[in-house]
This record gives structure tokens, sequence and C-alpha cells, in this order.
């Protein structure tokens, strides 16, 4: 596989970046995922272990950084299924433009709906 | 064909075009499929899982011993379950995968990183298997007030 030679650094506009953000999203999803098995797995050690180390996840940060994962999650979901259409529906490619920011909007929608829950669980109240 | 005589086989100059026989298997093309078939039922298994663990009722807060205990006591939420800890296990490191490829330039760097994803991927889908399937939710030697309510009724 050939190196780029400098100064020609592509610049491909919504495909690219989309792309990037997909794959970004995608490998910390999963990295998450191997942790998130870990964690759950503690149900099978006893219930004093999973309620610790769950404690430990029910803080102020914890619950910016879950914000941030479902946001990661969110897109990646709605972006896989453009790539999905780029590639089956006839008219895929001719919208793929479009779709992304059908994508970038259905997220600020969906996150426009779980983060004032969210926020009001990890802030408000409760112990 | 059997050697009846002595003529030398030689291919018709109109033979017509026969596609030639892949001999490396379709992998990589089952394996672009399976990713957008995939990514289509783990939406609704993903957003199913985050709306009924992170919106409902006390959403984050809620989550503890008892919960997961009241889940996974029913069928239901073992198969959901199930289904996409093997779904997203296998898009997701099918997806690694692809990204190494990507970069690993070296024989020995890709090598070395396949391997210890594949290590990742046995080991977490073997244990969330067995942790969903060997999972007591009444464990009889846990105090009581950390157990879910069904436990003691
Ligand atoms: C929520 C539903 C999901 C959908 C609709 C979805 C969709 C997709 C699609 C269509 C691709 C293929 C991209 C391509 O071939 O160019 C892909 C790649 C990928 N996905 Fe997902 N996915 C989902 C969930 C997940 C999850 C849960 C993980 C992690 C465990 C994940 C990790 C990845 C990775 C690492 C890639 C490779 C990215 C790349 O090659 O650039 N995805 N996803």
């Amino acid at each position: 596989m050939p190196n780029a030679p400098a100064g020609t650094l592509y610049r491909g506009r919504e495909g690219m970046w989309s792309w990037v953000a997909h794959r970004v999203t995608g490998v910390s999803i999963f990295f998450f995922l191997l942790v998130h098995v870990l964690d759950t797995a503690l149900v099978r050690v006893s219930p004093e272990a999973y309620n610790a180390v769950i404690g430990t996840y029910q803080t102020p940060i914890m619950g910016l950084g879950e914000a941030g994962l479902v946001a990661a999650i969110v897109f990646h979901a709605f972006n896989g299924l453009r790539i999905a259409l780029v590639d089956f529906w006839s008219k895929g490619p001719q919208y793929h433009r479009v779709m992304l920011w059908v994508v970038l909007g259905l997220l600020v929608v969906t996150m426009a709906g779980f983060l004032p829950r969210h926020l009001m669980n990890v802030f408000g109240g409760g112990h | 064909m059997a050697q009846t005589d002595a003529t030398p086989l030689v291919a018709s100059p109109r033979s017509p075009y026969v596609r030639r026989k892949t001999t490396r298997g379709n992998f990589e093309l089952y394996s672009w499929v399976f990713m957008r078939a995939s990514g289509v039922v783990l939406v609704a298994l993903i957003f199913g899982h985050l709306f009924v663990n992170l919106m409902v009722g006390d959403g984050v807060h809620a989550i503890d011993f008892a919960f997961v205990a009241g889940k996974w006591a029913s069928p239901f939420w073992q198969v959901w379950d199930l289904l996409m800890l093997w779904l997203a296990m296998i898009h997701g490191t099918n997806g690694v995968r692809t990204i190494i490829n990507d970069y690993a330039q070296r024989d020995l760097t890709r090598g070395v990183l396949k391997s210890l994803l594949y290590l990742a991927f046995t080991l977490t889908v073997v244990l969330g298997t067995l942790v969903i399937f060997t999972f007591d939710p009444c464990p009889p030697e846990a105090p009581a007030e950390l157990l879910a309510s069904f436990c003691t009724a």
C-alpha cells in the first residue's frame, strides 16, 4: 500500500467526513462493548460486586460520558442505515449528501428526546 | 473426457465466455452484506435496549443487581440480549478487522492485531453467553434487600 505523498491530502467533504465519523464511532462502541460485557458479567460474581462497580458509574462525569456514547451510537446507527441506502437504493448515491443531513437531523431530534430525561436522572436527586 | 485418439485438445476459437470460477471464496462479499443486514437488526435491538435501560423509570439511576435480575428472569430479555451480544460482537469485530487491514501495513503487525482482536471476541462472547444462561436472579446466599422483590415474594 503506497503512502500518500505530501500535499495531496484528500478532502472528500461530506462523504469522507461521514466515513471518518462512522469509523471513529464504530471503534469506540466496540471497545465500550468489551468493557460493558465485563462489568455486566459481575452479576455472576455477587449482587454486591455488581452494585459496587455500577455505583462508581453513577456519577455526573460518567453520566456525561454515557450521553456522548449514546450520541455516538445513534449517529453510527442512522448513518449505517444511510450507508445501506447508498448501496442498495438506486437513487442512494445521488442523495447521499441530503441523507447525511437527514441523519444529523435525526441525531439532534433523538438526543433532544434523550438528553433531558437522562440528565435529569444523572443530576437530579436520587441517591 | 476419455482419451480416444491422439488428437491434441485445442479450445474452440468460438467457445462461449465462461465466468472464471472464484477460487478464494466470497468471504468479503458475505462480510459486506452481513455488515448491512446485522446493522438493520442492531438498530432495533440497541434502541430498545437503550430505551428500556435509560429512559423508562429512573433510567441509569435505577440500574443495579435487582434491575438486571428482573430483566433476565424473563426468556424474552435473555434472547434479546443474547442476540444483541452476538450480532454486535460479530459486526464490531468484523468492522475492526477491516480497519486493521486498512492501516496495519506490515504482515506481522496485522497478524498480531488480528489475533488480539479474535481473542477479545472469543473471550467476550463466551463470557457474555455464559453469564446470560447461568445467571441466577435470586442467589440464595445474598442479602434480600439487594434482590428483586419477586425473590422474597
Ligand atoms: C446500531 C446499529 C448499527 C448499524 C445500523 C451499523 C451499520 C454499519 C454499517 C452499514 C457498516 C459498514 C460500513 C462499510 O462497510 O463501509 C458498519 C461498520 C462498522 N460498525 Fe456498525 N452498525 C451498527 C452498530 C454497531 C455496533 C454496536 C458496533 C460496535 C460493536 C459497530 C461497529 C462498527 C465498526 C467498527 C465498523 C467498521 C467501520 C469501518 O470500516 O469504517 N457498529 N456499521
